[in-house]
């Protein structure tokens, strides 16, 4: 990459938030199932599949940082909403109810979720082991290794509810609606897209869409499932800045340590 | 990284570095477990660079801050460099054969030194030894670590995750 071309940066840098903001939101989500989930082995598995998640959204706007767009504190936790990059299926509340309060989360939907995300989040970071912008060449091919056991374990909840009771099919299919209506916003690259593509940062949004139904489509298969013709972006546009009052609501309960006390190291 | 090649300045701060230990395997040195990627001397300068394990490892910042100060006890540079570096990503095959000793010690079991094209992999039980084990969770107390149940013995062990670029 000619990091002389202003357009160029302009695509890498919208790039990186979309990156770091879907690790971001997706993260605090998960560990906001802590203590909740249907079992303590989950309980377990999942507190370190969000433990990595965070992981992977510091390192995104470590890249951002190094790139002139401030501190990563700054980056993580004090941008407004309308700044934020990430889908919007990712931003969605866990479920009725609160943390603290009579949760009444849907296991079904944080399956469903999780593992669509996985999987596109690992097909874009298999593009990017290829990408013309070294640094973030590097950062994907050591993300991509651990994304390897997050697959695995969303892979093995969503085939056996999907196999399980009826109870169990009709929420799934439940929450397969909502994700379905909303994935093309996880898929998206934005308005920036083609020129993410032009400079070969990533493969071009197409691709990446047509590889993620590639990777689907045996285990829907498997599981008797009908991949749709199109996905949604039913809740708006969230790699536009378009979101809704669950991410406004997530980032001032993130954001109320940070705010205490910025220059504070915690 | 390769010992004998190293000059002997470098040597003696890699020996600084065997004393650094995983917080949270006390048995086991960063160096062992593979983490040290490169130690460069210039001048009163330090140059060193560490692997994550994995990235989210809350565990970095102790590691860092135990190296600069084994660092200072030991030697007299002016500048202690300690950074941590995601490229070649660390794996487990990185593990010396002292560390896979030690891993051992602590009731671990190493990684194992094969994975199967499926992904699929194995360990033998730490404490007798049996091959006739099961994984209960992938996902075990800390991000490098999976909780296996073996069937002979009857005991619950941990082993450290194989982690390979192939994946
Ligand atoms: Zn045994």
């Amino acid at each position: 990459m000619k990091m002389g071309d202003e357009a160029c940066k302009r695509a890498l840098i919208e790039l990186l938030y979309q990156l770091a903001d879907d690790d971001f939101i997706l993260a605090y989500r998960g560990s906001e199932w802590l203590g909740l989930a249907p079992h303590i082995e989950e309980d377990v598995a999942f507190s370190s599949i969000s433990q990595d998640t965070m992981g992977h959204a510091a390192m995104f706007y470590q890249l951002l940082t190094d790139l002139g767009e401030g501190d990563v504190d700054q980056l993580a936790h004090a941008r407004p909403s309308k700044e934020r990059k990430n889908a919007i299926l990712l931003e969605f509340v866990n479920g009725p109810g609160h943390y603290l309060s009579k949760p009444r989360y849907d296991w079904a939907f944080a399956v469903v979720r999780n593992y669509f995300y996985i999987q596109a989040k690992k097909i874009k970071m298999e593009s990017l082991k290829n990408s013309s912008y070294e640094p973030l060449a590097n950062v994907a091919l050591k993300v991509n290794i651990e994304l390897y056991y997050h697959l695995m374990h969303w892979r093995t909840w969503f085939v056996q509810l999907m196999n399980a009771d009826q109870t169990a099919r009709n929420r799934m299919e439940t929450a397969l609606t909502r994700a379905f209506a909303d994935f093309d916003g996880v898929l998206s690259l934005g308005s920036f897209g083609v020129e993410m593509a032009r400079y070969q940062l990533i493969e071009p949004e197409e691709m990446l869409k047509k590889k993620w139904e590639a990777y689907m489509q045996p285990v829907f298969d498997s599981v008797n499932l009908t991949m749709p013709v199109d996905f949604g972006k039913k809740s708006g546009d969230g790699r536009a800045g378009e979101h809704t009052a669950d991410l406004d609501r997530a980032l001032t309960i993130l954001g109320e340590v940070y705010f205490e006390d910025p220059a504070a190291i915690w | 990284m390769i010992l004998f090649m190293l000059p002997e300045s470098e040597k003696l701060i890699m020996g600084t570095l065997q004393q650094v230990k995983d917080p949270e395997i006390d048995s086991i040195s960063i160096v062992e477990l593979g983490m040290v990627e490169k130690v460069e001397v210039r001048e009163n300068a330090v140059f060193i660079e560490l692997l994550p394990t994995f990235m989210g490892c809350p565990a970095l910042d102790i590691i860092r801050s135990n190296v600069e100060k084994a660092i200072r006890e030991s030697h007299n540079f002016h500048e202690i460099h300690v950074n941590f570096v995601y490229h070649p990503p660390w794996t487990s095959d990185r593990v010396s054969d002292e560390g896979r000793l030690r891993l051992k010690e602590f009731g671990i079991a190493p990684p194992p030194e094969r994975i199967a094209e499926t992904g699929e992999w194995h360990v033998d039980c730490p404490f007798c030894h049996s091959t006739y084990t099961t994984i209960d969770n992938i996902f075990g107390p800390t991000a490098c670590r999976s909780i296996l149940y073996c069937k002979t013995c009857k005991n619950p062990f941990e082993a450290m995750k194989p982690i390979s670029t192939i994946m």
